[in-house]
This record gives C-alpha cells, sequence and structure tokens, in this order.
C-alpha cells in the first residue's frame, strides 16, 4: 500500500516545526496542509475532534495527534532512517525525560515573556533563561543533544530557535550573551537541510507575534 | 527473565504518580525497594537524582535514575520487556493513541480541572467542574465497549488514568459533589470496577481515611489564602 502522509500544521508553529524537521531528515514525503486556526478545516477538526489543534499527522487516513507523539511514531515506522532515538532503555528514557523538560517550560515561558510587561515579564524573562542554561549544561560539550547526531531532544527544542528573536526583542534580552553555547548549538542544527528548510525567518515570526497581540487585545 | 539489578522507588505515601510506577512494578513482578518521601523536607538522595525538577516518582535502577512517572512507565516496558503484561501495544498507531491518553490525563484538562475544582470556590469551582464533566464525557466515549484504555489488557493510559478510582470518591466526600456516576458514566465505572478488581492496584491504595484528612487540609489552605489575599 502506497503510503500517505499529510500533515496539517501552521508555518509558525514550533511544534508543527518538530515533525517537519523528523520527516525532512528521513527524507520521507508528505503533503503540508496550512491550517487557518481561527479558521479550522473540516478534516482538522475531524481528525483532532479533542484537542482541534494542530500539528495532526494523517496516515494512511490514521491520523496521530501531539507533537511528541508524532515524531516518535515516525521515528518507530521509519526507523531505519536517520533514527531520532537511541536504542537503548536508558538513553531514550533520558531523551524522552529532556523532550518533556522543553515541552513543559519553553513554551509557556517563552509566551509569557511576549504577552506580559514590567515585573512580571521580567520574572519571566529570568525563568527563561535559567532554563536555557539548564539545557547548556545537559548539553555539555555534545556536539547535539543526541550526541554526535541529531535527536529527539534536538528536533523538540530546535524549533524555539526561529522564535529566539521574538522573545529577545519583546523582553530586551539578548540569548546569544546569556547562552553563547546554546546558540552555537542551534546554529549547528540550522546546518541541516532539514531544519534551515523548516524554520521560518525569525522576524517574520516576530511579526507575527505582534499581530497575533494585536488580535489578542493584547498591548 | 532478564537480570534486573537493584531497583529503588523514590516516592511518597499518597503520590498517585508514584503509585503508576509501583503498578508497573508490581504487575510486571519486578522486586523493588521503596523510599517514601517527606516533600517538605527533601532527602540528599532525591535531590541527587533528580536534580531538575526534585520531584517524585524517581526510579533508581543500578545507580541511575529515571524522572516523570510516564517516561519511567516506558523505560520499565522496555527494559522488561520480557515481562507482561505489555504496558504499550506493539502497532505503533495504537502506540502513539495509548501515549496520547496518558498524555491527556496529566496535562490537558484532566487533573489540572480537578484541581482547580478543588482549591476553589463560587465560578472558578464551577468552571473546574464544568471542565471535569466535559473530560469525563471524552473518556467515557473512549472507554466504550473497551476492557481497558489500552484494550484488551491494561496498559500505560489505564496508569495514568487509575488516580481517578482511588481519589475521585475522596474529592467527592471533601466536596460534597459527585463526579462520576454510574448513570452518566456507565463504561468509567466499569472500567473503574475491574481496575479495583485487580489485586495489585486494589492492594496498593493509599489508606482512604489518610487521604481525606490530607487532601481536606490542603482544600482548607488553598481557599484560606485565597480568601487572606480578596481581603
Amino acid at each position: 500500500m502506497a503510503n500517505e502522509l499529510i500533515l496539517l500544521d501552521t508555518w509558525v508553529s514550533p511544534f508543527g516545526m518538530r515533525v517537519r524537521i523528523a520527516l525532512r531528515e528521513k527524507g520521507i514525503k508528505f503533503e503540508y496542509k496550512e491550517e487557518d486556526l481561527t479558521n479550522k478545516s473540516d478534516l482538522l477538526l475531524k481528525m483532532n475532534p479533542i484537542h482541534k489543534k494542530i500539528p495532526v499527522l494523517i496516515h494512511n487516513g490514521k491520523p496521530v495527534r501531539e507533537s511528541g507523539i508524532i515524531v516518535q511514531y515516525v521515528d518507530e515506522v521509519w526507523h531505519d532512517k536517520a533514527p531520532l532515538l537511541p536504542s537503548e532503555p536508558y538513553p531514550r528514557a533520558q531523551a524522552r525525560f529532556w523532550a518533556d523538560f522543553v515541552d513543559k517550560k519553553i513554551y509557556d515561558t517563552g509566551r509569557k515573556i511576549w504577552t506580559t510587561k514590567g515585573d512580571e515579564q521580567k520574572s519571566a524573562t529570568e525563568e527563561f533563561i535559567g532554563y536555557l542554561k539548564t539545557l547548556e549544561a545537559e548539553l555539555g560539550a555534545k556536539p547535539y543533544f543526541g550526541g554526535e547526531k541529531l535527536g529527539y531532544v534536538d528536533v523538540t527544542m530546535i524549533p524555539f530557535y526561529s522564535w529566539f528573536h521574538a522573545y529577545e526583542v519583546s523582553g530586551n534580552f539578548s540569548i546569544e550573551s546569556n547562552c553563547p553555547k546554546l546558540m552555537a548549538w542551534a546554529k549547528r542544527c540550522m546546518q541541516h537541510e532539514s531544519v534551515s528548510k523548516t524554520l521560518p525567518d525569525p522576524k517574520k515570526v516576530y511579526e507575527f507575534i505582534l499581530q497575533l497581540k494585536k488580535r489578542l487585545g493584547i498591548e | 527473565m532478564a537480570d534486573q539489578g537493584e531497583v529503588k522507588l523514590l516516592k511518597t505515601w499518597s503520590s498517585l504518580f508514584g503509585l503508576r510506577v509501583v503498578w508497573a512494578l508490581k504487575l510486571k513482578g519486578i522486586p523493588y525497594e521503596s523510599v517514601d518521601e517527606d516533600l517538605t523536607n527533601k532527602s540528599d538522595l532525591l535531590l541527587q537524582y533528580n536534580p531538575v525538577h526534585t520531584k517524585v516518582p524517581v526510579l533508581i535502577h543500578n545507580g541511575k535514575s529515571i524522572c516523570e512517572s510516564l517516561v519511567i512507565l516506558e523505560y520499565i516496558d522496555e527494559t522488561w520487556s520480557q515481562n507482561p503484561p505489555r504496558l504499550l501495544p506493539r502497532d505503533p498507531i495504537q502506540r502513539a493513541s495509548a501515549r496520547f491518553w496518558a498524555k491527556f490525563m496529566d496535562e490537558k484538562q484532566a487533573l489540572p480541572s480537578m484541581w482547580q475544582a478543588f482549591t476553589k470556590e463560587g465560578r472558578e469551582q464551577e468552571e473546574g467542574v464544568a471542565s471535569i464533566a466535559e473530560n469525563l464525557k471524552l473518556l467515557e466515549a473512549e472507554l466504550e465497549g473497551k476492557k481497558f484504555l489500552g484494550g484488551e489488557e491494561i496498559g500505560i493510559p489505564d496508569f495514568a488514568l487509575g488516580w481517578l478510582v482511588n481519589l475521585v470518591p475522596v474529592f467527592e466526600e471533601i466536596l460534597g459533589l459527585k463526579i462520576v456516576d454510574e448513570e452518566r458514566h456507565p463504561s468509567l465505572s466499569e472500567w473503574s470496577r475491574r481496575i479495583s478488581d485487580i489485586p495489585v492496584i486494589e492492594e496498593s491504595w493509599p489508606p482512604r481515611d489518610k487521604l481525606v484528612t490530607k487532601w481536606a487540609a490542603i482544600r482548607d489552605h488553598f481557599l484560606a489564602t485565597a480568601r487572606a489575599s480578596s481581603g
């Protein structure tokens, strides 16, 4: 049976980017469908009735939801091409732990940076930098979180690199000066076509946030 | 059976997340040493083995630590893959679905909405209760016609939801509300009975009266704090 893959996504979603990077790393062809989240398609509502969120990967008509779960699914089905998770249980558990850390901390704290002001924003910025430093410590001297090659944690975290500029301008701080090692890691990841082809222009992400703030009625 | 080495579990007497790991270890017949932590006075062991979150549960296997209950459950399933039951299905689509429902319990609304209903009053509580009702409807639909959330056999999503069986009656008693009932939730009620019938699960429940005392105190604390700050 031919493999039919459809990805419901939006260009700016760091969660959707994870899936695109994983598929591209493995050289898997897929059809990309850009969703308008203010006017969700029938397909999205049918394939993810519970959360009505992207990304959703539809594989031969069956939906897989939640970016981390989708990436693991892709890794399991196409396990012989550019494996993202280690093969042994303990390193796999470590990779899942750190991906979970990114999931729990980065997006929500980052969001606080561009949706708040004053003291609240300052403390969100400090918290955010703290998490980036924790990630730097975990990276250590390795070129990637996955070791010598791009792995599950790299794919989970690197989309946020396209949002760094938006966070920096909103919060008036520099990620480069606080976390140079992490920035070096990000640039290393960007040398992979799967990443550079997927991540949008950071300036466009910033413009998007400005428009989103207007729409949400945030100053 | 693989040589399992030394297995230690850091948890607390009442932790629902720790309970999941207890079930997995016991069902798979893995001997382990249990350490109950006092989270108001965290042990050096906990701080050493979970420096990032300093939370329980933590599984320490041959001196190496694994943290976050769902990560631990997958680790146990992969490391002791020869020991039944399988905690995740073999088929990748079904695995993805099992992971989705496990995550749903923890993150999206299930536990947080329970927390809101429990620690607030007035309109905020009503919102929490309404949110719980929505989630229970989704769970009821998902459980229909199934023995377990994972299908024919118990698995990780059932472990993730298992707290419901033990803790909901406690919350119902404290709040004076019915949250799960036979009429609105026939499949969920039957699933709860099926879960409770499993000896390993039944014998691991924390004592109910201790739970009522603990959670009543938690609710009082949150309500008092909220009332004090609203002046």
